[in-house]
């Protein structure tokens, strides 16, 4: 608990508060997926004929429907799709010993497995990188891919291990107090990032799910 | 959750929220070669067996040591019980060594919640390990009732709405308790068949309805549960013979014919061929007889994962 969550944007009520500064709005997200999409090919060589060498495995909850949509738009820009995939690390989590059982989301490896394949992970919000962290080990246990890269759409600095994002959408300063929240239609109704001032860390549901990234 | 003693204890969210997390812990490790999580490395699980068990002991292990938690086996025999200790202080001795979690199987009805309830009275640490019933007496057996739901939610696609039959020895089945009160829970429509002699005292409160004509029932249910006839608790003349408990509440190819198309045939184990089931009705595609098996493991660690992955539970 010593440490300040990152919102995930479940509670209605917190969201579009007056404490909420807007990092990202709709347009800019699409925006922003768009820029990421052209990195990942740009930097990965990505060839059409090759598309099941690349996997996208989207972190829950939000880094999911981002990876689902990363992918569409590689599609969409390259001509043909990556594998795309989820991978819930929650039982590789080096804090679950500190808060009551976490539910657990669901995992999915595309079908031709991740041995050899260049594996992109994909989540919302880049924090301490404990997350990530988790999601390596887990990935250890599927397979060996040829490299792991990550995708992030918010990096908010804060590092607690040495790890960085080879694609961000933006890099955003905060300060520990405050959260970053992402909300993604697919989950929340709306596109929209948001920065939310300390102080409504304890309000209900903020921590039901989130979790020091 | 801090014990799993009965499945009376689960309200529709918890009992969900444990199925949820079996299915999930399922795809983690489907298609992987390594069947290893990493989340109870360092946790201290204990079964002690007072009766003996097949599939239960050993897929409570399986899902320990998938879990990375160290698993041991104490069965009765061999052990300081057959020197006359008691219950509570073998359970004290268990704590004072180390276990987190003790899975206990005992004869006696309630031997858990006592286990339970004595657990932060003589423990060291003020809190004692989390208990699981892994089937007392003629009372409880939670994990089967999870396992037997999970397996139904799997085939039928929910469980909410369903007709689930519960056929035989329902006097002596803590299979049949644990299985009516959850899936009364989930939403079912549960129906116990038996004959008169095999029905326990106050059945008229529990959850359910009774019918006594295993064929009139048939074409209504989605899903039927055989119960094994239990004649190590048989202490008189439950029925004539072993011949006439067949055919009056045996499932016979005959009477499979009668279930709808898309009903699955479920069997607790151990089965008696040829008493309550027949060869080719177990053996059928459409007895889900192992996958209540493999679905035991998936739910066990879910049960596991839940009572000792979190931070430890006050006890409220």
């Amino acid at each position: 608990m010593a440490s300040p969550r990152r919102a995930r944007g479940d509670e209605p009520a917190g969201a579009g508060s007056d404490r909420d500064t807007e990092l990202l709005t709709e347009s800019d997200v699409a925006r922003t997926i768009a820029r990421i999409a052209h990195q990942i090919i740009e930097k990965t060589a990505y060839e059409p004929a090759q598309a099941d060498q690349v996997v996208l495995l989207g972190l829950p909850t939000r880094g999911a429907p981002l990876a689902r949509r990363l992918g569409a738009a590689i599609a969409e820009f390259a001509g043909a799709a990556p594998g795309v995939g989820t991978l819930d690390a929650t039982l590789y989590r080096d804090d679950l010993r500190r808060r009551p059982a976490r539910s657990l989301e669901p995992t999915s490896i595309p079908g031709g497995g991740l041995d050899d394949k260049l594996v992109i992970l994909v989540d919302d919000v880049l924090f301490s990188g404990r997350t990530v962290r988790a999601a390596l080990d887990a990935l250890r246990d599927h397979g060996r891919p040829r490299a792991v890269q990550l995708a992030v759409l918010v990096d908010r600095g804060h590092r607690e291990l040495p790890i960085r994002a080879d694609y961000v959408g933006k890099n955003v300063p905060t300060a520990r107090a405050e959260q970053v929240a992402v909300l993604l239609s697919e989950i929340d109704g709306r596109d929209v990032v948001l920065l939310r001032r300390a102080g409504e860390e304890n309000h209900p549901g903020a921590g039901a799910t989130g979790g020091p990234e | 959750m801090r014990h799993l003693l009965s499945t009376g204890d689960l309200d529709a969210a918890t009992a969900n929220l444990l199925l949820d997390t079996a299915d999930r812990l399922k795809q983690a490790l489907l298609g992987r070669e390594v069947h290893k999580l990493p989340t109870l490395r360092g946790r201290t699980i204990v079964s002690l067996f007072y009766e003996d068990s097949t599939r239960t002991r050993v897929s409570f292990e399986i899902a320990g040591k998938w879990m990375s938690a160290d698993t041991i086996n104490v069965s009765a025999k061999g052990s300081s019980v057959s020197k006359g200790e008691s219950l509570r202080d073998t359970a004290a001795t268990l704590a004072a060594a180390g276990a987190d979690c003790v899975i206990i199987r005992h004869p006696a009805s309630g031997a858990p919640h006592r286990l339970a309830a004595w657990g932060d009275r003589d423990s060291l640490e003020g809190h004692g390990p989390a208990v699981v019933n892994a089937g007392d007496g003629t009372h409880e057996h939670p994990t089967q009732a999870l396992l037997d739901a999970a397996t139904l939610r799997d085939r039928l696609g929910s469980i909410a709405g369903k007709r689930i039959g519960i056929v035989g020895d329902v006097t002596h089945s803590r299979v049949a308790r644990s299985n009516v009160l959850l899936l009364a829970t989930l939403g079912a429509e549960v129906v116990l068949v038996a004959p008169p002699t095999l029905l326990p005292v106050g059945v008229a409160d529990w959850p359910c309805r009774v019918g006594l004509h295993l064929d009139a029932e048939l074409p209504g249910l989605d899903a039927v549960m055989m119960l094994r006839v239990q004649a190590e608790r048989m202490h008189g003349g439950f029925f004539p013979s072993a011949r006439e408990y067949a055919i009056g509440y045996g499932l016979s190819e005959r009477r499979l014919a009668l279930l709808p198309e898309h009903a699955v045939v479920l069997h607790p184990g151990p089965m008696v061929r040829g008493m309550e089931i027949s060869p080719a009705v177990a053996d059928s595609p459409r007895a889900a007889i192992l996958a209540q098996v493999r679905n035991g493991v998936h739910v066990r660690m879910a049960v596991l994962y839940h009572l000792l992955a979190g931070a430890p539970e006050v006890q409220g």
